[in-house]
């Protein structure tokens, strides 16, 4: 399954410093799973759910972190030089993303172990954090997907702030191809039905 | 893509004044009170989303918001948009309590239970409806739920509804689609909140979903011409994804207009499927008592069930298995057709993956399903081999046959060939597969280290991911990296690891040569720098080097003679980025490396010797060098003090290493260590061979040392090293004197002629007043040390059993004793010291 969903920035943001990142958007399907399940509860004390609320968006800028600072050194090592898209011009973004994975190892930042998959479109980086033994084709097959969608209906590569003031058309587009975290198998045609159910999305 | 207008909104919603946020508070609430929602809604609620999300601390919301929002969020005729942002907003803010927002849905649960009693016709699709508000709900609960708090027990009533809801069986199927999702979310962190009956049930219904799906399309939603007037049509069959009329039970790789609800749960189960088996198909977990009466009433009839109940009699758990692999296997079958669209290609390599892991877990649980699954696998491994494009589906089958192939007698030599030969010299830049192919060696470091002999004799190749992909793959090798470690392979792993940095730059060369052709000259980037370096590696002359660079399996060829050389020609490449990454990673690596503990007194002595040579054979890249050299100075100590003969034995090297003075400047650390090494271990208590001539001999190489670093002349330059290096190599000598005690009057003489040296105009040009007055004092102790020749040897050189609690506890031998009589003699005799 997958844990979470974000996006979040590659380039310099002028508030942070320089190896930091801007999480735009951020989804966990699920709490945080604890390292013993199964053993005999620790006797730490319950977390607060403000505490609870605080450590998992520490968590997710952590991934973006490592992310960030990924993205960034396999960039320098290909070497080649970065081509700006504008609006209109998704689908060569697209081509020209890197897309890699990672581990995360138990507490860093997770109790269990977990994946990150990545795609870095430009200066925007999506991701999907997965368990350790997910079918990481099909997460990349999701992630492509959900990230070409975000590009084009939240026009993420013009100036706008679509990304942060309309999410919840990312959350409607994760509640129809990942619901609840499920990654799953469609067909041309069960995409096909999805979008079509999709696009009636606030309409109304 | 990213904007100052974004940051700007970010920064407002974080600082808004609380007077501001108020008001908007009460506007909300009364958006959220009328009965029609407008845009102007939907615009305040995106707003209010962003307010809660955009701070490190949660805003709690008022409590009339919280419940506007909850009543909303629970009401059926509330459009997917705002219970979206209900959703959001309450989970992104601070929800009351787990307790408040559960107590509300059992409640629902209730209700729904009374109306699923008495549901009719028209209500049906309002119940429909309900669910999919229920399903968002569920959602908020899991987010704000927390497993350590033991929140189970109020998430007990929301799965047994779920399990109702699967349960329910109505003509049409409506169910849910997002049931299985959930349940899927749920069992991941509480598996234990299924009784037995409930696993069974559920078993039974993905075994519906899974084989007896209908294979004809859903009702098409196409409402006939414009002259013909709506009709209803009759469902055309599935297709395969070739386009060919399906001829067996339905899958995710069958293709129509519309699905039915049975075939959208035939999704949804095949997606949880292997989470399911992972948590639940264990033993512990079977019960052939159940009540499997409901069995036949519960399947979904369609043409295929009825020709297939050959099965119909085991019990769930083993008929789950039996049609899983039988779904597995049609899945495999399928993947040979050749898909009209792409993305469906796609989808048939994805199908790959899953189903021979599903099969894998299965044959783990059921070892008879083993000889039914192999020559489907072999088959399947027979067609992909020969096309890179499958290499990722071929990582489940290696792990297959990884863990059958023994039991099935199944000769698995050519799966790892193909495996450790082709995928790392040919796919090294696919980052996900890199990823995926040393998962595949990290967890199963164990056997494979027992059982494929390839696997460390291929570790040139296994080292060609990590040299690529150096940032992302580091933390993953220095768990591999003992894995691949023997006797016979340690001492070309080291180099191996040394020329890593080499093996990016050949890497680079490799991909842009195939890249360019020598036409294309202009478009090389960096210009002539790269056009040598290709020019070079397209040289037959140099061809050998950069094959052995690029050789796949370990023992192939030794170029260490002409190593400078390949040196010299990637010279051009060692500022690029890659190879910069890749030097970075070598000294943790090295560290690893050298942290394997080396029991084998020849293979110490082997790497001490490798540790000397390379240290003046390495890849020019800026830092590399001297951290490399840091790196070597600390482990050689270790491997000497593992290994004291290694002294004796590679006594000649160590000499001539210890006796050039240009290694003083050159490597300053390694040569502190070694000299530091001589003066502590080359004595007889440590190797019976010690004799007086090897003594000799290396005190008066260190002395030509010391005497032609410290002459003083009017020409002399100001010395270049680190007067730590002096203070090491007197004591060194003192240590060799005072065990060969012939020795001592000739170093008496050259010490007392330090305090001349150190304050000659050029050291005191370059050496600061304590490093000088250090140096004066070292020497002054050393002389009056070795005027008491026994003294001396107990103090410069004490038994290597000085740890041995007896040195402690015994009055005669006690060193506590024995350093208070030694500092009484140096008080005593005071007047030697420096005045």
């Amino acid at each position: 399954m997958v844990h979470s969903f974000l996006i979040h920035t590659l380039g310099p943001v002028s508030a942070l410093s320089a190896n930091e990142s801007r999480v735009l958007f951020a989804r966990a399907f699920g709490p945080e799973e604890s390292a013993q399940r199964g053993a005999e509860p620790e006797p730490e004390p319950e977390l607060v759910p403000e505490t609870r609320r605080l450590l998992q968006k520490e968590r997710l800028a952590v991934v973006a972190r490592r992310v960030r600072s990924v993205v960034a050194l396999g960039r320098a090592a290909s070497g080649v030089p970065a081509v700006e898209c504008v609006l209109g011009e998704e689908a060569a973004a697209l081509g020209e993303a890197d897309v890699g994975v990672l581990r995360l190892t138990s507490g860093e930042p997770f109790a269990v172990e977990r994946t990150v998959l990545w795609l870095a479109v430009q200066s925007l980086a999506f991701c999907l954090v997965c368990d350790m033994h997910e079918n990481l084709l099909l997460a990349e097959g999701t992630l492509r997907n959900i990230g070409r969608r975000c590009l084009e209906e939240l026009r993420l590569l013009g100036p706008g702030s679509e990304v942060i003031l309309k999410s919840d058309r990312i959350d409607a587009l994760l509640n129809h191809y990942l619901p609840h975290g499920q990654l799953l198998f469609l067909n041309h045609r069960f995409t096909h039905c999805l979008d079509r159910e999709l696009s009636s999305y606030g309409n109304k | 893509m990213y904007s100052a207008g974004t940051e700007s909104l970010i920064k407002q919603a974080r600082e808004i004044q609380d007077e501001e946020l108020q008001k908007f508070y009460v506007r909300v609430s009364k958006m959220l009170s009328s009965k029609e929602h407008c845009s102007e809604t939907i615009d305040s609620l995106q707003r209010l989303k962003l307010i809660v999300s955009a701070t490190k601390y949660a805003r709690l919301l008022p409590a009339e918001v919280q419940n506007k929002l909850q009543t909303l969020l629970r009401s059926p005729g509330c459009p997917e948009q705002l219970r979206l942002l209900c959703s959001a907003v309450l989970s992104e803010s601070l929800p009351p309590s787990v307790r408040s927002l559960s107590a509300g849905l059992t409640q629902d649960c209730r209700s729904l239970g009374s109306h699923a009693q008495r549901l009719l016709g028209a209500r049906r699709r309002k119940m429909i409806m309900y669910l999919y508000i229920f399903v968002l709900f569920v959602q908020c609960i899991c987010i704000v739920c927390d497993p350590q708090a033991g929140n189970k027990d109020e998430l007990l009533p929301l799965c047994q509804h779920l399990l109702k809801c699967l349960e329910s069986r109505q003509p049409e199927g409506q169910i849910c689609k997002h049931t299985l999702p959930i349940l899927s979310k749920i069992i991941s962190f509480f598996p234990e909140i299924l009784s037995e009956d409930q696993i069974n049930l559920v078993n039974r219904k993905l075994v519906d979903w899974l084989r007896y799906a209908s294979v004809h399309q859903g009702a098409s939603l196409s409402s006939g011409g414009f002259f013909t007037g709506p009709r209803s049509r009759q469902p055309g069959p599935m297709t395969e994804v070739d386009g060919v009329v399906v001829g067996d039970f339905f899958t995710v790789l069958c293709v129509g207009q519309s699905y039915t609800e049975d075939q959208w749960m035939n999704m949804y189960a095949f997606s949880m499927l292997r989470k399911w088996l992972l948590t639940y198909d264990s033993e512990g977990t079977c019960n052939t008592e159940s009540d499997d009466r409901s069995e036949v009433d519960s399947s979904v009839m369609s043409m295929v069930s009825a020709t297939s109940s050959s099965s119909r009699l085991l019990p769930p758990k083993e008929r789950l298995r039996e049609k899983s692999f039988e779904y597995c296997q049609r899945l495999i079958e399928q993947s040979d057709r050749k898909a009209i669209k792409r993305t469906d290609t796609e989808l048939q390599k994805v199908c790959l993956i899953e189903a021979v892991a599903v099969m894998d877990i299965i044959c783990k649980e059921d070892s008879s399903y083993v000889y039914r699954a192999f020559p489907c696998l072999k088959a399947l491994y027979g067609r992909l081999s020969g096309d890179l494009a499958f290499a990722r589906a071929l990582m489940p089958i290696a792990q297959f046959y990884l863990n059958h192939s023994e039991m099935a007698a199944v000769d698995s030599e050519a799966v790892f060939r193909h495996l450790l030969s082709r995928f790392p010299s040919e796919m090294f830049n696919e980052p996900l597969l890199a990823f995926e192919f040393v998962q595949f060696c990290r967890l199963n470091m164990a056997v494979l280290q027992e059982r494929v002999p390839l696997y460390r004799q291929s570790f040139p190749n296994i080292f060609k991911f990590l040299a690529w992909n150096s940032p992302a793959l580091i933390a993953d090798y220095m768990e591999l990296l003992p894995s691949l470690m023997c006797r016979e392979t340690a001492v070309e792993i080291l180099h191996t690891l040394l020329d890593l940095p080499c093996l990016a730059a050949t890497l680079d060369l490799q991909q842009k040569s195939a890249t360019f052709q020598a036409a294309d000259r202009v478009l090389w980037d960096n210009g002539t720098k790269l056009a040598n370096c290709l020019e070079a590696f397209r040289q037959p002359s140099c061809r050998g080097l950069f094959l052995y660079i690029l050789r796949p399996e370990a023992g192939t060829g030794d170029t260490i003679d002409r190593l400078n050389m390949l040196h010299e020609m990637l010279a051009d490449m060692s500022e690029s980025p890659r190879v910069i990454q890749c030097a970075q990673i070598v000294p943790v690596l090295l560290h690893v490396f050298f942290n394997h503990v080396f029991t084998d007194k020849k293979l110490s002595n082997q790497l001490a010797l490798v540790v000397l040579e390379r240290s003046s054979q390495l890849y020019r890249i800026s830092k590399f060098k001297s951290e490399l050299l840091r790196v070597f100075s600390a482990h050689i100590r270790t491997l000497c003090k593992l290994h004291p003969s290694l002294l004796i034995d590679q006594s000649r090297e160590l000499l001539d290493f210890a006796g050039s003075v240009s290694n003083i400047s050159s490597k300053k650390e390694l040569y502190t260590s070694v000299v530091w090494m001589i003066g502590e271990y080359l004595s007889v208590s440590y190797d019976k061979r010690c004799t007086v001539e090897l003594i000799t001999s290396f005190f008066e190489s260190l002395e030509a040392v010391l005497l032609e670093i410290t002459q003083v002349r009017q020409s002399t330059k100001p010395p270049n090293y680190h007067p730590r290096v002096l203070t090491v190599l007197m004591t060194t000598l003192s240590k060799l004197a005072s065990r060969s005690q012939d020795l001592i009057p000739r170093l008496s003489l050259s010490l007392s002629k330090m305090r001349t040296f150190a304050q000659s105009a050029p050291v005191a040009s370059c050496y600061s007043e304590e490093d000088i007055e250090e140096i004066i004092t070292r020497a002054s102790e050393l002389v009056n040390l070795l005027k008491l020749p026994n003294v001396a040897q107990f103090v410069l050189a004490p038994s290597p059993h000085g740890d041995n609690p007896r040195w402690h506890k015994d009055t005669n031998t006690s060193l506590p004793h024995s350093m208070r009589a030694v500092s009484g003699l140096l008080h005593k005799n005071s007047s030697f010291l420096p005045g």
